[in-house]
């Protein structure tokens, strides 16, 4: 009782104040802060989607409706016919069978490309994480080097490399150009995420009696979804948008997709049939979106646990 | 206990990492059912000992038996250990389940054998309603217990614990505490047990281990390890609130002297071969001392004056002065004093520990 007659009259003191701030502090839907946030925000959108819209809609109009010069207006009448031409019959040198065998050859090179490198790669960052075996700092070291030296330094080496081997002007040897490659960025990419993993989750691991595949099968690959996106998405969008490797190490019925694309687009005979040439270029750009679609947070979450932890 | 012969035997063991030595020459022998207890400030080298034996590590010099056999470059699995680690090391995909039966599926035990233990340990350890959760759906203590269950279906004669209770918090850490003690009592297995709390180690060990610097400072068990310390760092380490240091010297071998206080020594037992003269430290544990009327029952009394007081609920600590050095000493906690009130204290300089100024070694 008399403990309720001390703590009372605070409790009716600060109660009694009806005429101050309480709650949460309100805000204003168009105060100068969102208008300038939102603002800034919609300007930048519209600059980068305006050539996509552009785009779009030019490759939805026929000839007649482009040389009539209104680029942004959308179509009057809408055809799919240029993305049919594009597609399929659309000629690049010597075939007239549109992009689709660029495709087709793009998947072929991107999807053992992409397995591969990745699969190695998760085994060296596995390795240099956890094993820390003698020399592996230097290894470490020469792997890093590797990704600051410009490509263009070493596509000649490769050509004589990969005619040595027998492997120049096939898909086989594209597709390992492009694993040596993402050697370096995927394994320091696997390195962080698996020191940033416990490291006693791995000490139990070893007293349990599992070995370095063991471990890194049954503990380490059930763990590392998130960084195992990232790469994906950075493999896939790379390879599939590559256009260097493709030119000089394919030839011609193996050229990926976006050689194709440019040769399709950079045509110096007949019309420019710029309708079509909208179409190749969001067909070929159209795989690498949808990877970021699907996986949009996926990706952060795996960027943000492989970025931290040097 | 059943301690007949020796279980984990440790010679000269040395383990440097570039220059820098973590431990030098070490030589620890545990009997069979012992539970020993490392114990150290951080970096003293305690866990580093632990994963040596465990195998985790590579030692640089020396030798390990366990069980009579020299394992010393035997992989952990082959040692016949189980470890528990602090933050549980549970893997977060698995079920308890899967979590307690990992290193026997590595092992290709038999799938009825595997059910058979999976259920005397979870009886053992009280998790039978978990054993289909992941971790992350238990609680710090079922963590921990999880983590004790996959040491304990793996069948194995020695234990190492590192650290396992200092994620918890304090009513868990002393729940989890008497369920390690009890279950080193039913198993009898020899426990490795690596702490820095000294709770944790005197409540649980038949001997410590006091580790600094990668050496092993004493080797008893608690009850000496905490009446009779064998130099100032165990001393120190010891007893929360601390000994009371004081500087001084020690005359003839009869009376320690400091400031213009002077402490008869004739019911003090020096250590044989210790040097009775010359500048040391006398340290006396605040639970030693007697208070007020108790004080002059005592072999040495004298009156000094309150400066702070420090009410800890079931006790009380008071500051004062003691020939110009800070001392502190424990009253029930029903005693109220006021600062600067004078006071009479009082104790048997027997209960001291007298340590040489240079080495720090008991005297």
């Amino acid at each position: 009782m008399s403990m309720a007659n001390i703590a009372a009259p605070t409790i009716a003191v600060s109660g009694r104040d009806s005429t101050g701030p309480y709650g949460p502090k309100p805000r204003r839907m168009f105060s100068r802060r969102n208008i300038f946030l939102y603002g800034t925000l919609f300007v930048v959108a519209a600059y980068y989607l305006l050539p996509l819209y552009v785009m779009v809609v030019t490759s939805l109009k026929g000839m007649p409706e482009i040389r009539l010069g209104n680029i942004f207006s959308p179509p009057l009448e809408i055809t799919f016919e240029p993305w049919v031409k594009a597609w399929s019959t659309a000629c690049t040198g010597l075939n007239c069978d549109g992009l689709s065998r660029g495709f087709w050859n793009s998947v072929r090179i991107t999807v053992p490309s992409v397995i591969l490198s990745i699969a190695i790669a998760s085994v060296n960052g596995y390795a240099l994480a956890n094993w820390r075996f003698k020399g592996a700092d230097l290894f470490f070291t020469i792997l890093i080097v590797g990704a600051f030296i410009p490509y263009q330094v070493m596509i000649y080496p490769i050509v004589i490399v990969l005619r040595e081997i027998g492997l120049y002007g096939t898909i086989w040897g594209l597709v390992l150009v492009h694993s040596i490659f993402g050697m370096p960025i995927l394994t320091l990419l696997f390195r962080n995420y698996f020191s940033s993993m416990p490291e006693e989750l791995f000490r139990a691991a070893r007293v349990d009696g599992a070995g370095f595949w063991g471990i890194y099968l049954r503990i380490m690959l059930p763990m590392s979804l998130p960084i195992f996106v990232v790469a994906i998405i950075l493999q896939v969008t790379g390879i599939w948008n590559d256009f260097l490797f493709g030119v000089i190490y394919t030839k011609p019925d193996t050229y990926p997709m976006t050689v194709q694309l440019n040769n399709i687009v950079n045509s110096v005979q007949g019309v420019k049939e710029y309708n079509v040439n909208m179409a190749a270029t969001l067909i070929t750009g159209l795989v690498p979106l949808i990877v970021y679609f699907i996986s949009g947070k996926l990706f952060v979450r795996g960027i943000a646990a492989g970025a931290v932890k040097g | 206990m059943a301690q007949n012969g020796t279980s984990v035997s440790i010679q000269d063991l040395s383990l440097n990492f570039g220059s820098v030595t973590v431990l030098e020459t070490l030589n620890l022998d545990v009997a069979e059912g012992e539970f020993i207890v490392l114990l150290g400030p951080s970096g003293c080298g305690k866990s580093t000992l632990l994963n040596c034996i465990a195998g985790l590590l590579d030692v640089s010099e020396g030798r390990i038996f366990i069980k009579g056999m020299n394992v010393t470059w035997e992989e952990p699995k082959d040692r016949g250990i189980g470890m528990v680690f602090q933050s549980y090391a549970l893997y977060p995909q698995m079920t308890v389940e899967k979590n307690l039966s990992f290193g026997l599926r590595v092992a290709g035990t038999p799938r009825d054998e595997i059910a058979k233990r999976i259920a005397r340990a979870a009886e053992i350890l009280q998790i039978e309603p978990l054993l289909q959760r992941k971790p992350a759906a238990l609680s710090g203590g079922q963590r921990q217990r999880v983590a004790i269950g996959r040491a304990l279906v793996r069948d194995v004669d020695v234990f190492l614990f590192d650290e396992p209770l200092s994620n918890l918090d304090a009513k868990l850490r002393a729940e989890l505490r008497v369920e390690i003690k009890l279950l080193h009592r039913k198993l009898q297995n020899t426990m490795i047990y690596v702490t820095h709390d000294q709770i944790e180690a005197m409540t649980l060990a038949d001997r410590i281990a006091v580790m600094k610097g990668g050496v092993i400072q004493q080797l008893d068990a608690p009850q000496t390890i905490y009446n009779r310390p064998v130099n100032r760092f165990v001393a120190g380490f010891l007893g929360s609130p601390a000994m009371n240091f004081l500087d001084g010297q020690v005359e003839a071998g009869a009376a320690f002297k400091t400031g213009n206080v002077s402490i008869p020594l004739d019911r003090y037992a020096f250590d044989a071969g210790g040097n009775s003269s010359g500048p040391c430290v006398f340290g006396i544990r605040p639970e030693h001392i007697a208070f007020g009327e108790a004080a002059n029952t005592m072999p040495f009394a004298i009156d000094a004056a309150v400066e702070i007081v420090e009410p800890m609920g079931s006790d009380t600590l008071v500051w004062t002065k003691l020939g110009g050095h800070n001392f502190s000493f424990r009253v029930e906690a029903e005693k109220t004093l006021r600062n600067g009130e004078p006071i009479r204290i009082g104790f048997d300089p027997a209960r001291a520990s007298l340590f040489d100024t240079q080495s720090g070694n008991r005297i």
